[in-house]
C-alpha cells in the first residue's frame, strides 16, 4: 500500500515510475508536453544543439507559440520567429503556432486540448500554471530545462509540498476568476505559496467554469506557487469533449493526503477588486481602489481574456462609449475566439464604443509591443502583473482587474466598479 | 574553496532588475553580463572581482522565469550567490547553468558590504574574514550538488547522450 498522496504528488509519481514521492524528494519525471514561445525558444534551441540534440523526443509533444511580439515588432523579434519556425520544420513539429494561427500559448494550448488532466507539463514561461485548471502539473522553467527535455523527455523535479485552498460561497454579481484570483493573492502575499504546489477544494469548485479556473490557476505563480490544479470534474470532461488530442486519466487526491496547510476563501460578499501599483496582492474593492484618471484600458492577456471575459465586457460597453481620454484595447487571446467575438457581436460593441480590437498576442502585457505606456500614465489591465514598468515607462502605473471592472473603467476614465455604469 | 568580497544587496531583487527586459532581444550572454545588477547598483559589472559574491535577502530573483538573469550572474564571474531565499525559478535556473547558489539567512544578514568571504563549494561552509566568524549555508541537495559539479545541465545530457 503506497503513501495517500495530493494530486501533484500522483503526477509526479506516475511520471517518475515510482509508487510514491515524498515532498522535498527530487525526481527524474517524464513530461508530457513542452512549451517554448518567443522569448523562451532561441535560447532553448542552442542549448539543444550544445547538449547534442539532434532530434527531440517527440515531435508531437513540443509546441511552439510565438505570441509576445506578434505580429513581429521588429527585425529582432522576426529574426526570433524564423528561427522557431526553422527549428518547428526541421523538427517536424506537430504544434506550432505563428501569424494567423498563433495566440497567447496559455489560452490557446488549452483551447486546443494540448494540455491534458493528469499530465506533467512544463512552459518555458513562468504562466504555464494555467494548465492546472485541467487538473495538470504544468509550471515554468528556464531556456535550459526545455533544452534538456528536448533532448531526453524527461526533467527533474523537487517534490512540492501542497497547500489546500477550500473555496465556497456563492459568486455575486460581475464577481468573477479575477476577483477570486486577486483575493487569494491577498491572502498569500508574494511568498506565501514559495516551493508549493496549490490545490483546489470545496464546493464552490463545481460552480467556476473552465475560463475562471484558468484565470486562478493562472494568477497564482505570483505568490510563489510551483502549480496550481483544480479537480478533474464534469465541467473538465466537457470542455475537453472533441478537443483533446491524446486519450487521458482522470487523477484524484488521496483522502488521506497530507496538505502543508489549508486556506479558506468564502466568496459571498466579494465585490469586484482591484490590485493596485504595484503590487498583485495589493488588493481592494474597485469602486474605493484608487481615484486617478485613467489613459488606457487593456481587455487581454493569458489571464482573464476568454469568451466569458469578453461577453462580461461587451455587456458593459454595449451601447456606452468609452471616455474620451482613455485608449481602450481589446484583444481575444486567440484566433477562435476572435472569431467567436466577431459572430456574436461582441467586437461591433468594442468598436462601436471607441475601443480598438487587436490581433490575438500578448499585446500590451509585458510591455514590449502594442499599446506601451507613457511616464505618468495610468492603466486598468486584465492581466497579472502590475510591477513598476511592466507595461512601458518605469513611471507608469497599473491596476489589475475582471473584464467588468476595466469596462466600466474605460467608461468613466477612472477606476470603477461595474454598478457605477450598470444599473 | 572559493574567496572574494561580498557585495550585499536587499530583499526581493527580481530578475528584472538583474537584467532588465530591455536587454532581453541580446542574444550574446556577455550582453547581460555588462548590464547585470546595474539598475541598482551602477558599479556593480564594472568593479566585480573573479570569484566575488553576491549577498541578498529574501525572495532573490523572483518574478519572471528568465534564465538570462543567472546567466548574467554567472557570466559576469560571480563565485556565488548566497542569500536568505531564492524564487522558485531562479534557484532551479541557476543549478542548471552550473550556478553555485546558497541559502544561509544567517549569513545573509551579518555579512557587510565589502567583507571578504571564504566558501567551500561541497560543504557550504561560509567564513567572514572581516568579521572573523563563520557560518553554516542550508545543505544542498546531492542531484543538484552533482549537477553544478558536472557544469550544469546541458553538459551532463551532453555527457549522458554522446558520453564526452
Ligand atoms: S499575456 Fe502576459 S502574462 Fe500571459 S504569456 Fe503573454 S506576456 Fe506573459
Amino acid at each position: 500500500m503506497s503513501q495517500p498522496q495530493t494530486m501533484s504528488q500522483k503526477i509526479l509519481s506516475s511520471r517518475a515510475g515510482l509508487p510514491s514521492v515524498e515532498p522535498g524528494a527530487i525526481v527524474e519525471a517524464a513530461v508530457d508536453m513542452v512549451l517554448a514561445n518567443d522569448v523562451s525558444a532561441p535560447m532553448m534551441i542552442r542549448g539543444f544543439k550544445e547538449a547534442g540534440g539532434e532530434r527531440v523526443f517527440d515531435p508531437a509533444r513540443v509546441v511552439l507559440v510565438a505570441d509576445h511580439f506578434t505580429p513581429n515588432k521588429d527585425v529582432a523579434s522576426a529574426l526570433i520567429v524564423n528561427e522557431m519556425s526553422e527549428f518547428a520544420s526541421s523538427q517536424r513539429l506537430e504544434h506550432r503556432f505563428e501569424g494567423g494561427r498563433s495566440g497567447v500559448a496559455h489560452v490557446l494550448l488549452a483551447e486546443q486540448g494540448l494540455t491534458l488532466p493528469g499530465e506533467l507539463i512544463i512552459g518555458g514561461d513562468s504562466r504555464a500554471l494555467t494548465y492546472g485548471a485541467l487538473g495538470a502539473f504544468a509550471t515554468g522553467v528556464g531556456a535550459t530545462d526545455l533544452a534538456a527535455a528536448l533532448v531526453t523527455g524527461r526533467t527533474w523535479f523537487k517534490v512540492p509540498e501542497t497547500i489546500r485552498v477550500q473555496l465556497s460561497g456563492e459568486l455575486g454579481p460581475w464577481v468573477g476568476g479575477m476577483d477570486i484570483a486577486l483575493a487569494l493573492l491577498n491572502t498569500l502575499g508574494p511568498e506565501g505559496a514559495h516551493y508549493q504546489s496549490l490545490e483546489f477544494h470545496g464546493p464552490l469548485v463545481e460552480a467556476l467554469s473552465m475560463e475562471a479556473r484558468q484565470t486562478i490557476s493562472n494568477l497564482m505563480v505570483e505568490s510563489g506557487a510551483k502549480a496550481a490544479l483544480f479537480p478533474v470534474d464534469q465541467a473538465t470532461t466537457d470542455y475537453l469533449a472533441g478537443k483533446a488530442k491524446r486519450s487521458w486519466h482522470s487523477v484524484a487526491p488521496d483522502p488521506e493526503a497530507a496538505y502543508s496547510r489549508t486556506i479558506e476563501l468564502d466568496v459571498s460578499g466579494l465585490e469586484p477588486l482591484a490590485a493596485r501599483p504595484h503590487l498583485p496582492h495589493d488588493v481592494a474593492p474597485a469602486h474605493s481602489a484608487g481615484y486617478e484618471p485613467v489613459n488606457q484600458v487593456f481587455i487581454g492577456s493569458c489571464a482573464a481574456a476568454r469568451l466569458e471575459d469578453l461577453r462580461v465586457a461587451a455587456k458593459v460597453l454595449e451601447g456606452r462609449t468609452v471616455h474620451p481620454r482613455v485608449r481602450l484595447m481589446v484583444i481575444p487571446a486567440t484566433p477562435a475566439l476572435a472569431l467567436a467575438a466577431l459572430r456574436e457581436g461582441l467586437t461591433e460593441t468594442f468598436v462601436a464604443a471607441g475601443g480598438m480590437v487587436g490581433p490575438p498576442s500578448c499585446g500590451p502585457c509585458a510591455g514590449g509591443h502594442l499599446g506601451v505606456l507613457a511616464p505618468g500614465e495610468v492603466a486598468v489591465a486584465t492581466a497579472n502583473r502590475n510591477y513598476r514598468g511592466r507595461m512601458g515607462h518605469p513611471g507608469s502605473r497599473i491596476y489589475l482587474a475582471g473584464p467588468a471592472v476595466a469596462a466600466a473603467s474605460a467608461i468613466l476614465g477612472r477606476l470603477a466598479s461595474p454598478t457605477e455604469v450598470v444599473s | 574553496m572559493i574567496s572574494g568580497r561580498a557585495w550585499v544587496f536587499g530583499d526581493h531583487i527580481s530578475s528584472d532588475a538583474i537584467v532588465p527586459a530591455r536587454y532581453l532581444n541580446q542574444r550574446n550572454p556577455r550582453s547581460w553580463a555588462g548590464v547585470v545588477l546595474a539598475d541598482l547598483r551602477p558599479e556593480f559589472a564594472e568593479q566585480l572581482g573573479f570569484g566575488d559574491f553576491i549577498v541578498a535577502g529574501r525572495n532573490f530573483g523572483c518574478g519572471s522565469s528568465r534564465e538570462q538573469a543567472p546567466m548574467a550572474i554567472k557570466t559576469a564571474g560571480v563565485g556565488a550567490v548566497i542569500a536568505h531565499s531564492f524564487s522558485r525559478m531562479f534557484y532551479r535556473n541557476a543549478f542548471n547553468l552550473g550556478l553555485p547558489v546558497f541559502a544561509c539567512p544567517e549569513a545573509a544578514s551579518l555579512v557587510h558590504d565589502g567583507d571578504r568571504l571564504r566558501l567551500d563549494l561541497f560543504s557550504g561552509a561560509i567564513q567572514d574574514l572581516d568579521q572573523e566568524s563563520s557560518f553554516q549555508a542550508e545543505a544542498v541537495d546531492p542531484y543538484l550538488a552533482e549537477m553544478v559539479s558536472a557544469g550544469g545541465l546541458i553538459k551532463k545530457v551532453r555527457k549522458q547522450i554522446t558520453g564526452h
